[in-house]
């Protein structure tokens, strides 16, 4: 009898590990298919691409040519380009870019959760805020360029006029959905105020907060190259710029190229982040494909 | 040893006089909650309140936490007017209150923190809070790798440990299936008997009051819910919750208290109903 339901109870195991084992088979295959579907994508565009444009001179200098772009971004790399070389380019774009993104992200920071925690000055600011957040903030770059001249400030300040907004409203909601029993917790629990925002709402808020970085580093970079556009001497605006000014469209796509690039090394490093901050999160379930 | 009594003697541990609360809606409305309520609870006894939804239950316990302030009347906590957070009152929630972001540790170790002790002292006192409890072993746990269960206890253990005279909780079980439900309602007990706080209870479950409580408050349907009548609970101590139910003068308790509170449910439910039907139409 015993013997007979063991027996019963291990051919279900095996039965169970070899539908599991068939299931991972399946999932191992689906990736590889998912990972040549997307090779095949490429191929197909950049080679229509390459043959549509073929060696027609007036068609490359309209819209480029895939193998123009590759032999443009190899003699940037080797031989530098006309305005220096490009890592001195791409470090210049990436300083304005990461200074007005880390000053915009703490006054973002900073205010939302202000504003957020203090009732009064949410009421007086807020007409202030949206007449600020409705004008189209990239005009700015002129006026600050004519300010600050063509130095690194007048981008890290155009910068930091497209960062705030974006963290600052997130902040601000964060701060508004913080749970108000978490809140009543804490603060029966002795919690200060201070100690309640530092240890409640900052927590709390930061889901939201990270969740604008994503987007934010994106203006941040576009903040940078239009400031660079309307006038600077160094960065891949400039370069963009010139290339556009000279009909050398493969410079234009090299350069952008070469900011698809950076942005998605610091999409990479915002979701490290992002999980180092969030790891008291429960793990999300994988539901079923749709 | 004696089990400990309710202290009457002293000024009560929690004295409501005449509260009324109103409450302004969304809408500009204002919301009666409560209308002229009255409730004594003495030190170190056990207050369980009852009454059908609606009735003004959470409120209560929002007034003498001093979350919020009565419109009317008094409140008053070991003889002294609440005017903001008091202090020596705990609170538990119906829904999880633990910060999700803190470990259990952590979360166990907050009320020592926010009143200045030192971070190894906390940690100490917050290890033997959670011995206690049933959780050594889960100090570095995430409330979310835990069950239902044992978030409570991390609750539990977060509110006790600042060694309230007061307890105040909101349905803390009513998340919990049934058994595990039971088994907390007995551990509770036994935590209470270590530091005996007063402690008002509120629930809908009549069972569960009378098995843990030393009387039993039925609330009026709100709104402008107000008490309906006492009843004092003689069942001795030290209880088990999972078998109380069977005794005779359980089944008494409970049909005695039953009779005033159905009427009390029949209206609730007959004002729900008919705001509902009212919506539909």
């Amino acid at each position: 009898m015993t013997v007979a339901t063991s027996l019963t109870a291990s051919g279900d195991t095996l039965e169970v590990s070899a539908n599991e084992r068939a299931y991972r088979a399946k999932s191992r295959r689906r990736k590889v298919i998912v990972l040549l579907t997307q090779v095949a994508v490429l191929v197909v565009i950049l080679g229509g691409w390459q043959l549509y444009v073929g060696n027609d001179s007036r068609k490359i200098i309209l819209y480029g040519v895939p193998s123009g772009i590759a032999s443009r971004l190899h003699t940037w790399v080797v031989d530098g380009t006309a305005i220096g070389s490009l890592a001195d380019q791409i470090k210049v774009t990436l300083e304005e870019a990461l200074i007005g993104f880390l000053i915009g992200t703490a006054l973002g920071i900073v205010s939302g959760i202000a504003l957020g925690r203090i009732r009064f000055l949410a009421d007086v600011f807020s007409p202030y805020i949206k007449v600020l957040n409705s004008i189209p903030r990239i005009v700015l770059g002129s006026v600050f360029i004519l300010a600050f001249g063509l130095g690194i400030e007048s981008k890290v300040l155009l910068v930091i006029v497209l960062v705030f907004f974006g963290v600052f409203f997130n902040a601000f909601q964060g701060v508004r959905e913080v749970d108000r029993n978490l809140i009543a917790n804490a603060t029966i629990l002795g919690g200060s105020r201070w100690q309640v925002t530092r240890q409640v709402v900052l927590p709390s808020a930061f889901t939201w907060i990270i969740a604008s970085l994503h987007v934010s580093f994106g203006f941040a970079l576009i903040g940078a190259i239009v400031g660079e556009f309307l006038g600077g001497a160094q960065g891949l605006g400039v370069l963009i710029k010139n290339a556009q000014g000279t009909f050398d469209a493969n410079g234009v796509w090299a350069a952008m190229v070469i900011m698809g690039v950076v942005a998605l090394l610091a999409e990479w490093f915002i979701t490290r982040l992002e999980h180092r901050l969030l790891r008291w999160r429960p793990p999300q379930l994988s539901g079923p494909d749709l | 040893m004696q089990p400990m009594q309710p202290d009457h003697s002293g000024p009560p541990a929690i004295d409501l006089q005449g509260v009324t609360k109103r409450f302004t809606t969304p809408s500009g409305g204002i919301y009666t909650a409560l209308r002229n309520l009255d409730l004594q609870v003495a030190p170190g006894e056990f207050c369980a309140i009852v009454g059908p939804t609606g009735c003004g239950k959470s409120t209560t316990l929002t007034l003498v936490s001093g979350l919020e302030r009565p419109s009317l009347g008094s409140v008053k906590v070991h003889g002294t007017d609440v005017t903001g957070i008091t202090p020596g009152v705990a609170f538990m929630f119906q829904t999880d209150a633990v910060l999700p972001w803190k470990s259990v540790l952590d979360n166990v170790a907050l009320g020592p923190r926010f009143r200045g002790t030192s971070k190894a002292e906390a940690n100490t006192n917050a290890r033997d809070w959670l011995r206690r409890v049933g959780l050594s072993g889960f100090e570095d746990r995430f409330p979310h790798q835990l069950s239902g269960g044992m978030r409570k206890r991390v609750a539990l253990a977060q509110s006790l440990i600042n060694e309230p005279k007061i307890l105040l909780m909101d349905e803390p079980f009513s998340a919990l299936d049934v058994q595990t439900r039971a088994i907390m309602s007995n551990e509770l007990l036994q935590l209470w008997d270590l530091t005996r706080p007063a402690v008002v209870f509120v629930t809908h479950d009549l069972e569960e009051a009378i098995a843990l409580a030393d009387k039993v408050v039925v609330l009026t349907a709100g709104p402008g819910g107000t008490v309906k009548a006492t009843f004092d609970i003689d069942l001795p101590r030290p209880r088990v919750v999972q078998e109380i139910r069977f005794e005779q003068r359980f089944v008494d308790l409970y049909h005695q208290i039953w009779e005033a509170l159905r009427s009390e449910v029949d209206i609730a439910y007959a004002q729900t109903t008919a705001a509902q039907a009212k919506e539909a139409s």
